[in-house]
This record gives structure tokens, C-alpha cells and sequence, in this order.
């Protein structure tokens, strides 16, 4: 009865491993982690032959050395006697900050363009066109370097303001634009400015509380209290009332020109501005496009269907297209903020000290240590993209549409 | 896809592009061709001129090298390098040798394993202002904006000189000297600094060069000198011996225009020796006797390639100064060929 | 309708009235300008704010393109010229075109080689981007490469064509050999073709002088040439490289999977210029000793990892939008994994992601000109360097930046309009 009803024991031949696919699937993978392995350990040997050869060693011992030159832009406290490490973090703090103005500023021109794109008026649409598609099409690192040639072409430098009948003169004796950057005015905290600080921090807080309580009324009473001068009111009043009843402890500092540059005030570098700018605009004009092709996804259908239940135009708008535009917007924003982030770092053409001017220009220039200062970079950047993907991935699972 | 052989047909390209191993004498010999590093363009140290030809004081030792090795100035391959790429050419075999006024330091020569064969030019670093200025002195340069170019010693000096004289500047971080140009004329900063001779050489450039001073402080020694890699002990020799030749001729009063003459024999046994009518210095290099002879004819000796490319007839009109001979006061002091 | 009034009115109209001309306000220019223009007051405004910022761009830029001078060899002859009139000093542009286009370096009388070799870009890349072309002029794509490498390099044919020669072996013995699977087939190829090559390269070695042209070395490339061959090298590399990432990545085996997606993410994750740094002063220490790479090849290198972790992610997009249907129609045909892929899944997947292909591309030619940072000449390279630095031109900022602004445009816009027109086409086909 099992005479033939049993398949024939199958023995394992050694032919299988290629021409069965339950395994040679595994033969495959072997094989490319072996050649994986042989062409790692091909490369390291190569270094490591190549390296003793030269007499070198792979050392993160210059790290904790003296950098030895000056940082002009530092957000911590830095000087020529600090490590390389420090060095280094000067640097990825500058990266963080001109990374964190770009996308702010590209965010509010390419929203703006985006939404202006899509507008009635004829003129205005053709001229964002005009702007995207030559901000699209040329290269950031162009954009850069023409930025910081107005500046050091076109704009005054300090000593144009100098004598008595100078070529130029300050935007009402507060704002300075030279060629080496911007200076404006730059408020000074003196005893007493804690309070003002807090007040003001506690009435943006009570805006919030105030919106909610509107909110509420609206929905609980379906009546509508007037929403925008009594927050403009909150904003303002009770901060400066703080201000004067605290004998006005926060005053200007104006910048001054003296000796070769302008003193006091806030100073934005030309290369931070220069940078800063041309990383927006150019971004704005990706992002613009990514909110027009957002706005355009949600289907007319749901605009009338929204004017049908009698909703107002900008109703419209914040309630039913917004909503649903920034599930398809965000992702590709967000993904644009990685390329700016990562466009930074070309921060080296205009001498802007981020992370690739200190640790991987000066500091592999001065010690001569270029694998491992290249290594510590990229590790670097592959964090800040690794954190921002998880936030897109994080972002992406929450905002599914929940199909039921 | 069909392109992927290109990438092959690259790569066998790019392999017999040429080697580099612990011999690189025997390397350039099979080659055929010095590949020399000097900067990406300072007029009279190393420049192109219009039609592409390398020219300049840098120059002239790679030429002087590759006519004492391979018997032909011109079979040079000059690779620009910046502060930044230089050394790595140099350690990973691109060029054979460096001369791009590179200051000799302890660091570069222990800690990155580079052996100086010498110092062609005596230098310090200087500082250039307009003369709208009014400056007259280093110390007056407090809260000043300041161009260096990254990756230098001056950088590092320059940190040093403010901090010791506790004054404040403004650095501005600068990649190539042909950057920094354009950058200080419009007034970006209000000084820049790198060594004497540099200045020198940039403002020789400028338009109006009356328009700027070279302030009278020199902050710090930069013995410029050409390079090579730690641990070929015998191109280091060549290297060494021949920029020697160069100072011995012109000490020994030999030049490209007597040299011919004097090849002849004369009564100095040390010209006969440098010009190898007599002993065997060349063998011992692993090159033939005529190998001194040729590195002067290339240029001519050292104080005439200095005339020629950087001295007080050329628009850089550096003096002699410290690049004088020993006899006249200054430093050059060849070891005597013996 | 007449009809069902014609008995309690008086008066009806049986003739239609002549049709009248439609209110000014509502017909023409009028209308047009009042509702693209003028359709509520913060648009008017705007509108006018526009115009004025129009009229401020032509006015500014008009004379000084009116004024321009084209003829001068330096800057202070150029504002002689101009005598303090506004106007544009072209002239740097026709005194350094070559060097803008070719770089300092390349031989002067040689310019014919690159030239050509650009003209016959455009001729290789035509059958690839518009499918209405006979199929034939793919054979001439195919050679392009080869030809390229010689014109542009120079050197004996000898290199070229073998490495020619060895594909077309290679590709010959695979067809041979494929009925016995496709990895062995592979294999056999790749054997056939690295003989053929190493037989060549003796050849070629031995006859130096064969046809040759004069060989130009790599650092000698630059200026806008440049731009061109690492873009169009690097993209055509990184294209079979992508394909097989893309792939690698979909594979269900698991470590194959993890290498090609350790290898996409890494890429993607650090900008191309820390890539360009590895190119520059790392690179080196990784092969043999006695190797020496120039800059230009570590370089391509270097760019086209960095374009083939982007492309493989497009590929990966164009392969996850087929329908799971094409890859089960192509199982149950019987299809091995080589084979359905090959006649099945790619072909499709391909091309959907033309376009995205295509704007990767029109991305990393942009990106070319960040070589600049590494003291490369190319476009902007030159310009940052040994034009803007020279005594001659020290200064003109806005001829010189406007040229590479227009260059990259036009080329950049084109190439993406292209893309579009492919979409659309693409969108048609489907439906």
C-alpha cells in the first residue's frame, strides 16, 4: 500500500546548492558575503599596508589637542587654546544653526510660492514659475557663491562709512549693511528683565489658553468672541507694561563704527547670510513645487463638497484642503530639509565655520588626520539624516489614512 | 548596461596612469615624468602663464629635479594642490615630490612622516594693508578683519600673534590664494597675511600695488622648503642634493652661462666634483655624473632662478634678504659636495 | 415657446434680436487683464507691485546688456570703453570662452576632439530619451562610449576598442552559454570579457601609436567640459550599478538585501561634498600601493556611488508601483528570476522611472560643480579661480556668474522639460 505512495527519500546532492531553489538562494548569500568580506578586507589591508608604509596610525588622540586657530563665528565659548573636539562642536552647532534658519525661511517662501502659484492673478503665477524653474535649475553652490560676490561687490564695506561725507550711511543709525555682513541693534538684559521676559512668555501662554477657551465657547454656547486684537492685546500689553513698571531694564545696543569694523549689536556674517539665503531660496523653490502638487492632489471634489455644506472659502481652505494637503506635503518637505541640511556643507565655499570648515578644513588641514576627520563628518551628517528619517517614518505611521 | 565596460576601459586607464612605490627614483625613471606638487597659481612662486607653461621659483626646482634625474626639464607633470590636498598627494604617491612653499615643522615632518630635503626660501609671515588705512604697524591691528588661507602655518601663527599681544581680529577663512585676492581688493577684510614672499607675489598682481603696504612685522619663521615621503631615504638624496647644487653653483660662481666652459675641468676640485669632471657623486645617487650639471643648465643656478622669478627685477622685487649665500650675510650654506 | 404665450401677450418677439456685442468689462484685453490681473484689490496690488518689480529688473538689466562690450581684453580697457556708462564687460567671456569651456589646460589646438565628442553626445543620447526613433541608432549609443573615451582622452583606438571587443565577446559567450542558467552564464561572460581585455591591454601596450591621438591627461580637463563628462559619465555608470541596488534591495534574501540598503542609506545620508572629501584625501589609501588613480577617476568614482544609491531608489519606486500581477504572471510562466526580470519586471519598471531617472540626472550635474571645493577647474572652479583672480578680470562678478547661471539653466531646464513631456507621454501610453 506505501510501496509508491511515499516519494523517493531524497538524498541532499551537492548540485542542488545551484540549481534548487530551496537552497540556492543560501548559496547566493554566502557567496556575496564572502566576496562582501574579500572586498572589505581587500580595502583594509590596502589602508593598512598603505598607512604603514607612510608611517601613520589611525588616532583620535588629536582630538583632545589644542585646535589652535580662531573660530569668527562661535555660538560657545571658543578659543585658539581649545581641543580639536571643541573645534568640532563649534562647528556642528553652526551646521544646526544655519540648518534650522534655512528651513525656516524656505518654508515661508515656499509656501508662499506654492500657494501664489496657484493664484488667480496671472502676472503673479508666470513670475513664481519664473522663480522656481531658475532656482531649480541652477546650482545651489552657484547661488552661494553669487550671494557672497553682492556681497563683497555691491554692498559698502565699514569703511565707506567712515569721514564726514561717507559713501554710506546706517538704515536710521541702527541697521548697518556692509559687506561683511549685518549689524542691527542688539538688546541688552539688565536686573529686572527676567520678569518682562516672563511676562511676555506667560501672555503667549495665555493666548493659547484664550483660543482654547474661544474654541470652547463656539462649540459649547455656539457663540464666536472675537479672536485676533485681544491676542494681539495679550501679546503686547502686559509686556510692556512689565517693561516700564520694571524702570526699563532692557535697552538697545547699537552697533557703532569703530576702528576698522562696526562694535556692539548683533553681527550676522556675510558668509552665515550668504549661506543662510541662498540655501532658502533655492529649497523654497523645491518646496514651493511639493505645496502646489499638494494642493492640486485634493481633488476639486472635496472644495465642493465643502462649499455645498456652506462653508466660507477660507473655511475651505483650513478645514478641508490644509488638512488633507499636508499629509502629501510634509513627507517631501521634510525630506527637502534633509537635502538643505546636507547642502550645508557647502558652507566650505564661503568660509562659513560649520562642521565641514572646522573638523573637516581646518582641523584635517592642520593635523593631517583626513581618514579619521572625513570619518567623524560623515558619521555626523548620517546621524542628523538617520534622526530626520525616523521622525519622517514616525510622522508617515501617524498620519496614515485610517482605512476602514 | 553596454556603458559598463567604460567603467572598466576607465579603470585600466586609471591604473596605467602611473605607480608609485618605495623606489621613486627608479618610479620617475620608468615614468619618465617627475610628477611634482607646487600651489595652484602664485605668480612667481608657481603659475601658469598664458599658454599653460608652469613658471616660478617652485617651478625651477621640479625642473632642476627632473633634469638631474631624467636629463629633460620639461618632463614635468605639475599637479596644483591646495593647504588642504598637498599633503595627502604626497603621502598617496600622486606626486613625487612637493614644492609648494610648504613651511618645515616639527609636526609635518615627525607626526606626519614627511622628510624636508632642505629650504629653498627663508620666509616669515607679513601683513598687507591698503594704505587708505593708515597702518603702520601689526599692533594697530586691533578689531581688525583678517584673510588667511586655511591649512597653513599662518593661520596658527596668526592665533598665536593676537593672543600674545591680546588684541582682537576677525579671522576669514580662505581656501586658495586666488580667492583671498578678490576678497581683500573689495574690502571683505582689512588685512591679509600669509608669508612675506606671498604678499609679495599677490600684490605684484594687483593693479595698483602702489595701493598697499606690507606692514613691517614678520610674525614668524617659515623656512619654505620642497618635500618628499618619509622612508625613501635615496630620492630624498636626490631631492636634497640637487636644490644643494643649485646653492653650490651659484656660491662656486657656476651659472647656466659659464657652465659649459667650467665643464671643461677647472682648478676648484669642488666645481669639478659638482660638475662631475671628477669623483663619482652621481653613481652614488643612482644617477650618472652630468646630473648637477643638467639641474643648473635647467634654470641656472640658485641665485639666478631667484633673479629671474622673484628678485628685485621682477615685479615681486623680493630682495635677497635672508636667501643671500653665507658669504653675504645670509643663510644659504650648502654642505659641501664631497 | 412662442406657442404657449401667443394668446395673453400682446406683443411677442418672433424674431431672435442680433446678438450684441458682449460690455467692455466682459470681453478682450478687458476682461482677460480683469480677471487674470485685477481680480480683487489685494491682487491689483499685487499686481502693480509686480509690474514694478518687472520694470525695475528690465530697466536695470536692458542697458547694461545694450551697453556690453565685447571686445576688450581686460577690465580696466572694458570701463575705459564704457566710460562710466552702465554696461556689461562680455568681453571676459569672449577672451576666456575656451578656458570656460575647456578649462586652462587643454591643449588649445585639440579642441576639436571634446567638441565633437559633445555633438556626438547628442546624436547617442537621441534613440535613448525619444522612443520614436529607429531602433538602429541604439548600435551607435553603444559604441558612443568608446568613442568618447578616445576623442576626449586620446591615446591609441587600441584601449578603447578592445574594451569594446571584450564586451561584444563577453555578450556572445553569454548568449551561448545561457540555456545552462544565468549566473554561469554571467560568469563565463565576465571571464571572456576581462581575457579579452588583459590581451588587449598587452596589445595596446605594444602599439602605442596605432591611431592614436594625442593623449590628453585627466588633470587637464576643465572648465564646462568637465561638468559635461562627469555628469554624463557618472550617470551612465551609475545606472547598471542602480538597477542592481534596486534589485538587491527587493531580493527576499536577507543579506543581500541588508548590504544593498547599508550601502543606499549610507550614501544618502551624507552630502555628496564629505563623498568628494574621501575622493580627495582618502580615497587613495585604499588601493594597492603601487595604483595611483587621478583625481578625476577617484572622483567618478566617488559620484557615481553617490548617483546610483539615488537612482536605485527611483528604480526601487518604479518596481514597487508594478502591479504584483506582472511579477505572478511572470512565475507562472515558468521565468526564472533572471529571466522574468530581464523580459519581464524591468523593461516596465524602467520605464516608469524614466522620469525619475531623469531628474536624478539633472541633480547630479548640478552637483558636479561642487568638484569646485576640491580644486578642481571645472565651470565654476575657473571662474572662482584663475579668471576672477587674474589682473585682467579681478572683479567682474555678474558677466562671469551670469554666464554659469545661463549655462547650467538652459541645459538643466531642458533636460527637466523633457522630463515632463516623457511623463505626459508616459500618462498616454497607460490609459
Amino acid at each position: 500500500m506505501a510501496t509508491y505512495s511515499d516519494p523517493p527519500a531524497e538524498s541532499f546532492r551537492l548540485s542542488q546548492l545551484i540549481s534548487d531553489t530551496r537552497y540556492r538562494s543560501y548559496t547566493f548569500q554566502f557567496v556575496a558575503l564572502i566576496a562582501l568580506f574579500a572586498l572589505v578586507g581587500y580595502l583594509l589591508s590596502n589602508l593598512a599596508q598603505n598607512l604603514a608604509e607612510a608611517g601613520l596610525n589611525i588616532s583620535y588622540a588629536f582630538l583632545r589637542e589644542p585646535a589652535g586657530y580662531d573660530i569668527n563665528q562661535s555660538l560657545i565659548d571658543y578659543n585658539s587654546q581649545s581641543t580639536h573636539l571643541r573645534a568640532a562642536v563649534v562647528g556642528v552647532l553652526n551646521t544646526l544653526l544655519v540648518a534650522v534658519l534655512g528651513c525656516a525661511m524656505a518654508t515661508v517662501i515656499g509656501v508662499v510660492v506654492g500657494v501664489l502659484r496657484l493664484s488667480p492673478n496671472w502676472l503673479i503665477r508666470k513670475l513664481m514659475a519664473v522663480y522656481v524653474e531658475i532656482f531649480r535649475n541652477v546650482p545651489v553652490l552657484i547661488w552661494i557663491l553669487i550671494i557672497m560676490a553682492i556681497f563683497t561687490a555691491v554692498l559698502p564695506q565699514p569703511r565707506d562709512f567712515r569721514g564726514d561725507n561717507a559713501e554710506a550711511s546706517m538704515l536710521w543709525d541702527m541697521f548697518a549693511f556692509t559687506g561683511r555682513g549685518f549689524y542691527s541693534p542688539k538688546p541688552l538684559f539688565g536686573p529686572g528683565s527676567a520678569v518682562v521676559v516672563a511676562v511676555f512668555f506667560a501672555s503667549i501662554a495665555g493666548i493659547f489658553a484664550y483660543r482654547r477657551y474661544v474654541k470652547k465657547k463656539l462649540f459649547d454656547e455656539g457663540k464666536l468672541l472675537p479672536m485676533f486684537w485681544p491676542s494681539v492685546g495679550l501679546l503686547f500689553i502686559p509686556a510692556i507694561v512689565a517693561f516700564f513698571v520694571m524702570g526699563r531694564p532692557i535697552t538697545m545696543e547699537y552697533p557703532e563704527l569703530g576702528g576698522f569694523n562696526f562694535r556692539g549689536g548683533i553681527f550676522a556674517r556675510n558668509s552665515l547670510i550668504s549661506l543662510w539665503f541662498a540655501l532658502s531660496i533655492y529649497t523654497a523653490a523645491f518646496i514651493a513645487e511639493n505645496v502646489r502638487a499638494g494642493i492640486l492632489a485634493i481633488s476639486r471634489g472635496q472644495t465642493e463638497a465643502a462649499a455645498s455644506l456652506g462653508l466660507r472659502p477660507n473655511r475651505i481652505m483650513s478645514l478641508v484642503i490644509l488638512p488633507q494637503a499636508l499629509r502629501v506635503v510634509i513627507p517631501p518637505v521634510i525630506s527637502q530639509y534633509l537635502n538643505l541640511t546636507k547642502n550645508s556643507s557647502l558652507a566650505i565655499a564661503v568660509g562659513y565655520m560649520d562642521l565641514t570648515g572646522t573638523l573637516g578644513g581646518i582641523t584635517l588641514n592642520q593635523t593631517g588626520r583626513a581618514i579619521e576627520c572625513v570619518l567623524l563628518l560623515m558619521l555626523f551628517y548620517l546621524t542628523i539624516s538617520l534622526a530626520i528619517s525616523t521622525i519622517m517614518n514616525a510622522y508617515n505611521n501617524a498620519m496614515k489614512l485610517k482605512e476602514r | 548596461m553596454k556603458k559598463s565596460v567604460f567603467f572598466g576601459a576607465l579603470t585600466v586607464a586609471g591604473l596605467t596612469a602611473g605607480a608609485a612605490a618605495a623606489a621613486t627614483l627608479d618610479d620617475v625613471k620608468a615614468r619618465g615624468q617627475l610628477n611634482c606638487g607646487v600651489t595652484t597659481g602664485l605668480v612667481g612662486f608657481a603659475a601658469p602663464d598664458a599658454n599653460g607653461n608652469w613658471e616660478g621659483f617652485d617651478v625651477g626646482v621640479c625642473r632642476a629635479v627632473a633634469a638631474a634625474v631624467l636629463g629633460d626639464a620639461s618632463a614635468v607633470e605639475f599637479v596644483p594642490t591646495t593647504g588642504k590636498t598637498r599633503f595627502t598627494a604626497l603621502a598617496s604617491g600622486e606626486v613625487d615630490m612637493l614644492a609648494r612653499n610648504t613651511t618645515w615643522t616639527f609636526s609635518r615632518d615627525v607626526d606626519l612622516k614627511f622628510e624636508f630635503t632642505g629650504i629653498n626660501y627663508y620666509d616669515g609671515q607679513g601683513f598687507m594693508v591698503p594704505k587708505a588705512l593708515g597702518v603702520s604697524s601689526a599692533k594697530e591691528l586691533d578689531g581688525a578683519t583678517v584673510c588667511i588661507q586655511t591649512g597653513t602655518t599662518t593661520e596658527l601663527n596668526l592665533a598665536d600673534y593676537f593672543r600674545s599681544n591680546n588684541i582682537s581680529y576677525e579671522p576669514v577663512p580662505i581656501e586658495t590664494n586666488s580667492e583671498a585676492q578678490p576678497l581683500y581688493l573689495e574690502g571683505a577684510c582689512d588685512v591679509y597675511t600669509t608669508d612675506a614672499s606671498g604678499l609679495a607675489a599677490t600684490r605684484a598682481a594687483f593693479e595698483n600695488p602702489g595701493d598697499h603696504v606690507i606692514l613691517p612685522e614678520i610674525i614668524s619663521k617659515e623656512p619654505l622648503g620642497p618635500l618628499v615621503r618619509h622612508g625613501d631615504n635615496n630620492w630624498g638624496d636626490v631631492v636634497r642634493w640637487t636644490l644643494n647644487a643649485l646653492v653650490a653653483a651659484e656660491e662656486l660662481g657656476v651659472t647656466s652661462a659659464n657652465i659649459d666652459e667650467l665643464a671643461n675641468g677647472t682648478n676648484n676640485p669642488e666645481v669639478n666634483r659638482l660638475l662631475g669632471t671628477e669623483g663619482t657623486l652621481g653613481e652614488m645617487l643612482g644617477l650618472d655624473s652630468d646630473w648637477a650639471m643638467r639641474a643648473i643648465k635647467a634654470g641656472g643656478n640658485y641665485g639666478e632662478l631667484f633673479e629671474k622669478n622673484i628678485g628685485e627685477n621682477t615685479p615681486i622685487g623680493l630682495a635677497r634678504g635672508l636667501n643671500a649665500q653665507w658669504t653675504d650675510g645670509g643663510l644659504l650654506y650648502s654642505p659641501p659636495f664631497r | 415657446m412662442s406657442d404657449t404665450h401667443a394668446q395673453s401677450v400682446a406683443f411677442v418677439r418672433d424674431t431672435m434680436l442680433p446678438e450684441q456685442a458682449p460690455p467692455v468689462s466682459e470681453a478682450g484685453v478687458v476682461k482677460w487683464m480683469r480677471e487674470n490681473l485685477f481680480p480683487g484689490p489685494v491682487n491689483a496690488l499685487l499686481t502693480i507691485l509686480a509690474i514694478y518689480f518687472v520694470y525695475k529688473i528690465v530697466a536695470g538689466a536692458l542697458p547694461w546688456f545694450w551697453n556690453g562690450v565685447w571686445t576688450t581684453s581686460s577690465l580696466a580697457e572694458c570701463r575705459e570703453v564704457l566710460n562710466g556708462a552702465t554696461g556689461g564687460c562680455f568681453s571676459v567671456l569672449t577672451e576666456r570662452w575656451n578656458q570656460l569651456l575647456f578649462g586652462f589646460k587643454y591643449p588649445s589646438e585639440q579642441y576639436w576632439r571634446p567638441l565633437s565628442a559633445f555633438i556626438l553626445l547628442v546624436v547617442a543620447v537621441a534613440p535613448v530619451l525619444f522612443f520614436s526613433l529607429p531602433r538602429k541608432m541604439l548600435i551607435f549609443t553603444g559604441l558612443y562610449p568608446f568613442l568618447a573615451y578616445w576623442l576626449i582622452w586620446g591615446g591609441t583606438i587600441l584601449a578603447p576598442l578592445f574594451g569594446l571587443i571584450g564586451l561584444v565577446v563577453a555578450f556572445m559567450v553569454f548568449r551561448r552559454v545561457e540555456g545552462r542558467g544565468f549566473a554561469t552564464a554571467a560568469l563565463a561572460g565576465l571571464v571572456t570579457a576581462v581575457v579579452v581585455w588583459w590581451l588587449g591591454g598587452l596589445l595596446a601596450a605594444a602599439l602605442p601609436g596605432a591611431l592614436a591621438l594625442d593623449p590628453v591627461p585627466s588633470r587637464d580637463m576643465g572648465g564646462f567640459m568637465l561638468n559635461m563628462i562627469l555628469g554624463t559619465v557618472c550617470v551612465s555608470l551609475s545606472l547598471p550599478i542602480g538597477i542592481l541596488l534596486a534589485l538587491g534591495r527587493q531580493s527576499h534574501m536577507p543579506i543581500i538585501k541588508w548590504i544593498c540598503v547599508v550601502f543606499i542609506e549610507f550614501i544618502r545620508g551624507v552630502p555628496l561634498i564629505t563623498l568628494l572629501f574621501v575622493a580627495n584625501v582618502v580615497l587613495s589609501y585604499f588601493f594597492p600601493p603601487e595604483t595611483n588613480l587621478d583625481l578625476i577617476i577617484r572622483v567618478i568614482i566617488m559620484i557615481t556611488a553617490f548617483a546610483s544609491a539615488y537612482i536605485a531608489e527611483v528604480i526601487r519606486g518604479g518596481l514597487a508601483a508594478l502591479p504584483r500581477g506582472q511579477y505572478e504572471a511572470a512565475d507562472s510562466l515558468g521565468l526564472d528570476y533572471a529571466q522574468s526580470m530581464r523580459l519581464i519586471i524591468l523593461p516596465q519598471a524602467l520605464k516608469i522611472s524614466i522620469p525619475g531617472i531623469v531628474n536624478v540626472a539633472v541633480g547630479l550635474f548640478k552637483d558636479t560643480t561642487l568638484v569646485s571645493v576640491i580644486s578642481m577647474f571645472d565651470l565654476v572652479g575657473m571662474i572662482r579661480g584663475p579668471i576672477l583672480a587674474s589682473t585682467e578680470w579681478n572683479g567682474v562678478y555678474w558677466e562671469l556668474w551670469g554666464f554659469a547661471v545661463v549655462t547650467f539653466f538652459v541645459v538643466c531646464y531642458g533636460i527637466s522639460q523633457y522630463s515632463q513631456w516623457l511623463e505626459r507621454q508616459l500618462q498616454r501610453d497607460h490609459h
